[in-house]
């Protein structure tokens, strides 16, 4: 078995005059393509580092954290419907306000000492994951005139092979900022787009506690190798 | 099932995407480790201060194990990145030894991916299908420099002259 190619469209060329920072960052050439081998069918199985409050954001320090309370939620699947178990899953986000807790994050919004916003959980064995956390607030980034980043979480995930390891950023519905973002836009396919955007889960809302958002991610899927192919 | 996009990791990554010894693909003073270390540079020859190079690679035996063999580390201001490791073994599927290589950054909406081969390889880096089918120029910029006792230097250059050979899988 081989990991099929991804659908044209699906991901965001890596050159995106919208999107400023790719000019001298993107690569000139065109990818070679290389036959998946031995080492590309296969892949790190990470459970860790994963600590105690790893899972929940809004308790890794002395209090709680300003914000939204939410739950965050989904199921890790391969492109053929089948669930990503014991696979690592990080996070990282900014605070309400829209601040990250990184030096180089300049911008005058109040940091919050109750919140570092990084998490990390391994899937279930349906691939399940879930985190407590804040909703982010939107900021802005000087790409152009007036913009500003639609609130997002970061998302890693590493499936079951090399192949199939993904970064990309969770939005939340209704956002007006999505239409103007040139990052979520770098997508072309406006189906796949909608992909990032999580769903409001009322029945997963905990009542008297947090709002939940929904959202599935699904990893490359499979193909037969040539030589696995029925002949005829 | 429709696949979810790829996005950057933005320059925050290091909220996220680190851990203390996530540059140790073996522990210290395992004998016969190597560091391999490098620059990550844009295409005016900048340092790249927010990127992450990924490493997975099966173990000196030649196969794969899913509980070692990943290494990650985010670069620092000068946009240099190590891993400590031990050479992989042959697959014995005519390939050379090699790492496979993700690299992560701003301004990057999809991870890059490259290979590190090995520069006392000679012979089987002659017969590898990869770097046989690449002009020797281009071929060049996916053999790590013998940097000393125990030391490699594998530099990646996203773009303009001597731009690193990026894959598609
Ligand atoms: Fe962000």
């Amino acid at each position: 078995m081989t990991y099929r190619p991804p659908a044209a469209g699906t991901h965001p060329p890596l050159s995106a005059p919208g999107y400023r920072s790719t000019a001298l960052r993107a690569p000139s050439h065109a990818p070679v393509v290389l036959p998946q081998g031995l080492t590309e069918l296969t892949g790190p199985a990470l459970r860790g580092p994963v600590g105690p409050s790893d899972d929940d954001l809004t308790r890794q320090h002395a209090g709680e954290p300003i914000g939204q309370r939410i739950v965050v939620f989904g199921r890790v699947l391969d492109g053929d419907g089948r669930a990503v178990p014991d696979s690592l899953v990080e996070i990282w986000q900014a605070n309400a306000a829209g601040r990250y807790a990184h030096a180089r994050d300049t911008w005058p919004a109040p940091l919050d000492p109750n919140f570092t916003g990084g998490g990390r959980v391994v899937t279930g064995a349906d691939g399940g994951y879930s985190f407590t956390t804040i909703r982010p607030g939107a900021y802005p980034w000087g790409n152009h005139h007036n913009a500003w980043r639609p609130a997002h979480i970061h998302f890693s995930l590493f499936g079951r092979a090399f192949p199939q390891r993904l970064v990309t950023q969770m939005y939340f519905p209704d956002d007006p900022l999505l239409a103007h973002d040139p990052i979520v836009n770098s997508v072309p396919d406006e189906r796949a787009r909608m992909r990032m955007v999580s769903a409001f889960d009322l029945d997963a809302t905990r009542p008297e506690w947090a709002l939940a958002y929904r959202f599935d991610i699904v990893l490359r899927g499979g193909a037969a190798t040539p030589f696995e192919e029925p002949h005829g | 099932m429709d696949e979810t996009p790829s996005q950057t990791v933005g320059p925050f990554l290091s909220i996220g995407l680190t851990w203390p010894d996530g540059h140790l693909v073996v522990p210290e003073g395992t004998p016969g480790a190597v560091r391999i270390s490098g620059t990550l540079t844009d295409g005016a020859g900048e340092p790249v201060a927010d990127g992450l190079v990924e490493t997975w690679q099966v173990g000196a035996d030649g196969r794969p194990d899913p509980t070692a063999g990943f290494g990650r580390c985010a670069t620092g201001p000068d946009g240099t990145w190590e891993v400590r490791t031990v050479k992989p073994g042959a697959l014995g599927d005519g390939q050379a030894p090699h790492v496979d290589v993700s690299v992560f950054a701003r301004g990057l909406l999809d991870r890059v991916v490259t290979r590190i081969y090995f520069p006392d390889e000679a012979a089987a880096n002659a017969a590898d299908p990869l770097l046989a089918a690449l002009p020797p120029d281009r071929a060049a910029t996916l053999v790590a420099v013998d940097a000393g006792p125990g030391e490699l230097r594998f530099d990646v250059r996203l773009q303009g002259a001597h731009e690193t050979v990026f894959l598609a899988l």
